[in-house]
């Protein structure tokens, strides 16, 4: 595939992703939306959510206007070389700035300015791993800034909370950390959790959860209860939609965890706002899409 | 319920916390870095008096001569609470549209300069973008950057909630506050 094949399939991934929401998460806001009280802030909220999410992905359009932290996760092929990938996905960055599909959303950390193109130092957010399959897999998320100023890292034991080294001390620190939120990170929101590692592999983890559809089961029990049980628990503080009271808090909750160090025990939560915006697909070396993975 | 430009006290007075209104007029976006250039003294391009500023760093393209909003949904609005009580007493400011509410300090002013929050849909980007029907202008556009600047939006029915009026009432407090006796409850 040359690379301009690459570049033009990119930047439908990234306009698909900044446009249209998956079903499994489309899914899930109407059933909450069905839920709620008539005549309430909260399923006035769901609605506008409901219809905002039908408009995009008619139109084409940027679901948020933040259209956020661009995150690709790619599975690299043999024949595929990173830097040309690299190079590949920023000029369909590029492209996808320029017609609309990103906002120009990427700032000097020292000088205040923006790039006006979306990239520049950390932009857009890397992780890439070669594979020994023929074909190329790429996954995007764009994570806005309202939901990532709410994400939040314990380190157990809290003597605050009075969470101990155990499941019963992580679901005290995911509680807090919806609280904290409140309707600030756009909720109803969904959480991504790594139980262990170091500090910011922990959150690389938190984050890598919302490649996960939102009907998944948890392969360990244990945290498959856990997920079960934070949903039930949020959705009983009331907080809403949009921070408005309301039976819906949170969407879905997904925990991994990984080793850590004896000295060590962190919980580190990422918070993605009702606007979860991921997709990702697989292309043959030809340069086809075989398949959407969402 | 209809809230018609002109922006006056009387109107905005009269709204109470938790009632869902649709906004009708011309409104301006400010974000960080209008909010903090204001507050340091910077001079205002525009007469903000009587004004209703929308937390939003919207995406605008230009489309031959002309500028069209293809997102507009509102920003987080905690980061201006250093400024707004301020700026909301100094240009007297009747309403700030945002989401995720604001503290102390903003419901303060609220209620010295009659004024009140609005709390716009998070994300909306599409549903609120359509109720833009027209860009009159953008200020501190080359200084700010395009979703920094102050972008002149005329609006019909913008959908948005009370949260905090100027009565003393804040909607987001009291979700707080029942919040935190629903945990204390489950323990």
């Amino acid at each position: 595939m040359t690379g301009k094949i690459l570049q033009a399939q990119l930047l439908e991934l990234i306009r698909r992703t900044s446009s249209r929401l998956p079903d499994d998460v489309v899914r899930v806001i109407e059933k909450s939306w069905r839920k709620e009280q008539k005549d309430s802030n909260a399923k006035y909220a769901l609605k506008v959510i409901l219809d905002n999410i039908a408009m995009a992905r008619e139109n084409s359009l940027p679901l948020c206007q933040d259209t956020g932290t661009i995150i690709c996760y790619a599975d690299l092929p043999v024949w595929l070389d990173e830097p040309g990938f690299r190079k590949a996905y920023e000029q369909a960055v590029l492209q996808a700035t320029k017609v609309g599909y990103l906002r120009q959303n990427s700032v000097d950390s020292l000088t205040g300015k923006n790039s006006g193109t979306n990239l520049g130092p950390g932009s857009p957010v890397f992780h890439l791993h070669q594979t020994k399959s023929r074909t190329l897999t790429v996954r995007t998320i764009l994570k806005g800034g309202g939901c990532e100023n709410v994400g939040a890292q314990y380190s157990l034991p809290d003597a605050r909370l009075g969470a101990g080294r155990d499941l019963a001390g992580v679901r005290k620190c995911i509680l807090d950390a919806i609280m904290q939120a409140q309707g600030k990170g756009c909720g109803p929101g969904i959480l991504g959790v790594c139980i262990g590692s170091d500090r910011s592999s922990g959150y690389v983890a938190s984050k890598e959860e919302f490649l996960r559809a939102l009907d998944d089961t948890n392969e360990h029990p244990a945290l498959a209860k856990l997920e079960k049980q934070i949903v039930a628990d949020a959705n009983q503080l009331g907080i809403g939609p949009m921070g408005f009271g309301g039976a819906t808090t949170l969407l879905g909750c997904k925990i991994t965890h990984r080793n850590r160090l004896p000295a060590s025990y962190f919980v580190s939560i990422s918070y993605m706002c009702w606007a979860y915006r991921r997709d990702g697909f697989q292309l043959s070396e030809a340069g086809k899409i075989i398949r959407w993975l969402y | 319920m209809l809230l018609e430009a002109p922006f006056t006290e009387a109107k905005i007075r009269a709204l109470k916390v938790g009632e869902m209104v649709e906004i009708t007029g011309l409104i301006y976006t400010g974000r960080d870095a209008v909010h903090k250039y204001l507050y340091d003294g910077g001079k205002s391009p525009i007469d903000l008096t009587d004004s209703i500023i929308y937390h939003c760093g919207p995406v605008v393209v230009k489309e031959k001569d002309r500028w069209v909003v293809k997102a507009a949904g509102p920003t987080t609005s905690a980061r201006e609470e250093p400024y707004q009580g301020p700026l909301m007493e100094q240009f007297k400011i009747r309403g700030v549209i945002g989401k995720g509410g604001m503290g102390p300090k903003t419901l303060a002013a609220c209620a010295k300069v009659g004024a009140v929050y609005l709390h716009a849909i998070g994300g909306a980007a599409q549903v609120l973008a359509e109720r833009v029907t027209a860009v009159e202008g953008v200020h501190l556009f080359d200084e700010f950057g395009s979703p920094e600047a102050i972008w002149e939006f005329r609006v019909e029915r913008f959908p948005v909630v009370v949260t905090m009026d100027s009565h003393g009432r804040s909607l987001h407090d009291e979700v707080l506050r029942a919040s935190q006796a629903a945990l204390a409850r489950l323990g």
